[in-house]
């Protein structure tokens, strides 16, 4: 069976929009709903945080929505049931963005397993070191047929970068500065010579945009650089508000302001 | 000879260690990893550092042989007086060598986290003394009940962040300290124990163990021998016992004991006993013992003592009591308060919080009269008088 971000990436180059938002927030069962609303409004791609007690590179708007998801007692376990659920509702790549600590208390094996079984299609774990993920969960993840996601910065090296685009099979995450998430601002000069350096590479891979976008004109930019962004804590802060999830895909598409 | 502590080339002591840090962060680490042992060989450096610790921070430290203490317990016991050194525990060790470092890679802002506050006024300390900015993060809790480090801290320059997230304490003033770096690259993070990312277990344990350095040639002139039959210290993080027992990780002939917080007491679900708790797990970038749920969730720990309020605890002391190297054992908040009591009226010293449950193991040991063991005394009481005079009536 082809993986769903080798499907996405072979019918759309450009424009993709990829929706952050923490798995059991606001409310414990809202996964199946907010999925719906976002596949129905043409998002290209969904990212499931897995909540973590203690997030390091996220910013307060995540922590709070990790932690509320946790107090409604959301765990793993029941996200892999949730999404069961939607099986046959899902159609566009689905990824799992967490901290390796609720992996590996998962158990690796049992956690790509689980990814293949429930359609995810790949999964972010920014603190897996390349060497770990080699030795460790490689096998795995090319026995379920799962994509591992991984981060560069514009800090990170030519080196590394070319490490990172030889190992990686869905696409590379890029950091849109060196910020924890949440920060919403992101200097687009800096990110345009980044991309000029990538470019001569060249990467192998396609690219996404996270991290402080968060308007329809940074997701613009971003997608003028790569071949889509990812918007995460905007979402969820629109979810805070109750605003209603077509009206801020809109707003991000085509800055149409919210009317909630 | 096998040296057990230190870590291997990718910075593992056997499964425990590593590095587990977002991408953003790997451009620091990996500097400070390709840098650190070259510049602690450097002569430039070992002068300087040395320089500072002798004329500076006070030491050698005195090994104080407690005769009343040895007559309570029917044993010999030396107290290692960290509690002597400037600024008034044994944390200003691992700042003036990690300060030094920081000065060789040419960092001009210093961001590190504290508990008790006494890693906070060692950091604000050396930032005072090389003029460098500090900037320091400190869970709101520890803000209050240990205030007497806020005002020094703030007296010595430093800007003090409140970390509000979680249960306010020490591993949210870490998070948001590591939260800081990311935000600011060109800092430096000048971590307090011996955790997180390879290699700061290392670098610390390494700036720590002058501690066992010191007792050996010390021991040597007290009792004619450089090994003790025991090295008592408490942990939180770890960096004070590593320190006292890194020279004797090796020794067929020493025992090593380590004293975590029970908090309340073990089963009650307010405690901070990693060893006994926890479970293998990341936390602050490195694998180690932590205290989590079965997913993976960290438990809000708890003591009486700021500095051992932490719900992990440094590779190589999980790697020690894995290979049963070294032993570790809690006491709770009451019998850390009882010896902290009992020691200010043996011997007129009154310890530190942290070190009080260093101890209060005392009680549970089976102690002879020709055994020769050495209690880190890590840390002076000034900072917990508001704690020790609310139990004073008790008493
Ligand atoms: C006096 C004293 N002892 C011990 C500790 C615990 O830290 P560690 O386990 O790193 O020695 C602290 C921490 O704040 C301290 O202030």
């Amino acid at each position: 069976m082809k993986n769903k971000i080798d499907i996405l990436f072979e019918t759309k180059e450009k424009d993709i929009l990829s929706v952050f938002f923490t798995a059991g927030y606001p409310q414990l069962n809202d996964t199946g709903r907010i999925l719906k609303e976002l596949q129905e409004n043409n998002v290209d791609l969904i990212e499931f945080g897995i909540p973590y007690s203690d997030p390091l590179a996220d910013g307060p708007v995540i922590q709070n929505a990790s932690q509320q998801a946790i107090n409604n007692g959301m765990n793993l376990n029941l996200l892999f049931e949730q999404l069961f659920k939607e099986t046959s509702t899902i159609t566009i790549p689905i990824i799992l963005m967490g901290y390796l600590n609720s992996v590996i208390q998962f158990g690796l094996e049992e956690f790509y397993k689980k990814c293949f079984e429930n359609s995810v299609s790949g999964v972010i774990l920014p603190d897996l070191p390349l060497s770990e993920f080699e030795d460790e969960h490689k096998r795995f993840a090319d026995k379920y047929n799962v994509k591992v996601i991984f981060l560069i910065t514009p800090n990170t090296s030519i080196t590394r970068i070319k490490q990172i685009d030889a190992l990686s099979t869905g696409f590379i995450y890029v950091v849109s500065s060196n910020s924890i998430t949440g920060k919403g601002h992101t200097d687009f000069e800096a990110l345009e010579k980044f991309y000029r350096q990538l470019h001569q590479i060249p990467l192998k891979n396609k690219t996404l945009i996270g991290f402080g976008i968060n308007t329809n004109s940074s997701f613009k930019k971003a997608t003028q650089l790569a071949n889509g962004a990812i918007i995460g804590t905007a979402f969820i802060n629109a979810l805070s508000k109750e605003q209603s999830i077509s009206a801020f895909i809109n707003y991000i598409n085509t800055t149409q302001p919210i009317l909630s | 000879m096998q040296t057990l502590n230190m870590p291997d080339k990718k910075g593992y002591y056997g499964e425990y260690g590593g590095a587990y840090i977002p991408e953003l962060l790997f451009n620091n680490i990996n500097e400070l990893e390709q840098n650190y042992l070259k510049i602690i060989h450097s002569t430039e450096f070992q002068k300087e550092y040395h320089d500072l610790l002798e004329n500076y921070v006070g030491r050698p430290t005195p090994l104080y042989h407690a005769k009343n203490l040895s007559e309570q317990f029917k044993t010999k016991i030396y107290l290692k007086r960290e509690d002597l050194c400037h600024t008034g525990s044994h944390k200003i060790n691992n700042t003036i060598g990690q300060i030094l470092i920081a000065k060789a890679l040419g960092k001009k802002r210093i961001l590190a986290e504290t508990g008790a506050g006494q890693h906070g006024v060692a950091t604000a300390t050396v930032c005072a003394l090389l003029k460098l900015e500090c900037i320091i993060y400190m869970g709101q809790i520890d803000m209050h009940r240990q205030e007497a480090n806020v005002i020094r801290m703030k007296m010595l320059g430093a800007t003090i962040i409140p970390a509000i997230s979680g249960s306010k304490t020490l591993k949210d003033a870490t998070n948001e300290a590591i939260r800081g770096w990311i935000n600011d690259p060109d800092s430096y993070y000048l971590i307090g124990s011996a955790v997180g990312p390879h290699p700061y277990p290392d670098m610390v344990a390494k700036f720590q163990s002058i501690i066992s350095k010191e007792i050996k040639q010390q021991l040597l002139k007290a009792e004619g021998m450089e090994e003790p039959d025991l090295v008592i210290a408490c942990v939180g993080g770890g960096s004070n016992a590593a320190g006292a027992f890194f020279e004797f990780i090796d020794s067929k002939k020493t025992k090593l004991i380590g004293v975590e917080a029970a908090g309340k007491g073990i089963d009650t679900g307010y405690s901070a006993a990693t060893m006994t708790l926890g479970t293998t797990g990341i936390l602050h970038g490195s694998r180690s013992i932590i205290m989590q749920t079965k997913d993976g969730q960290i438990i809000e720990p708890h003591s009486i003592s700021a500095g051992l309020d932490y719900p992990g605890i440094g590779p190589l002391h999980a790697f020690l009591g894995k290979r049963k190297r070294a032993l570790y054992l809690n006491v709770t908040d009451e019998e850390a308060l009882q010896a902290a009591f009992n020691l200010t009226k043996q011997e007129g010293i009154i310890p530190a919080l942290e070190s009080a449950h260093a101890l209060a193991i005392l009680n549970k040991l089976e102690l002879h009269k020709d055994q020769v063991l050495v209690i880190n005394l890590s840390g002076r009481g000034d900072k917990d008088l508001p704690t020790y005079l609310d139990h004073y009536h008790e008493k």
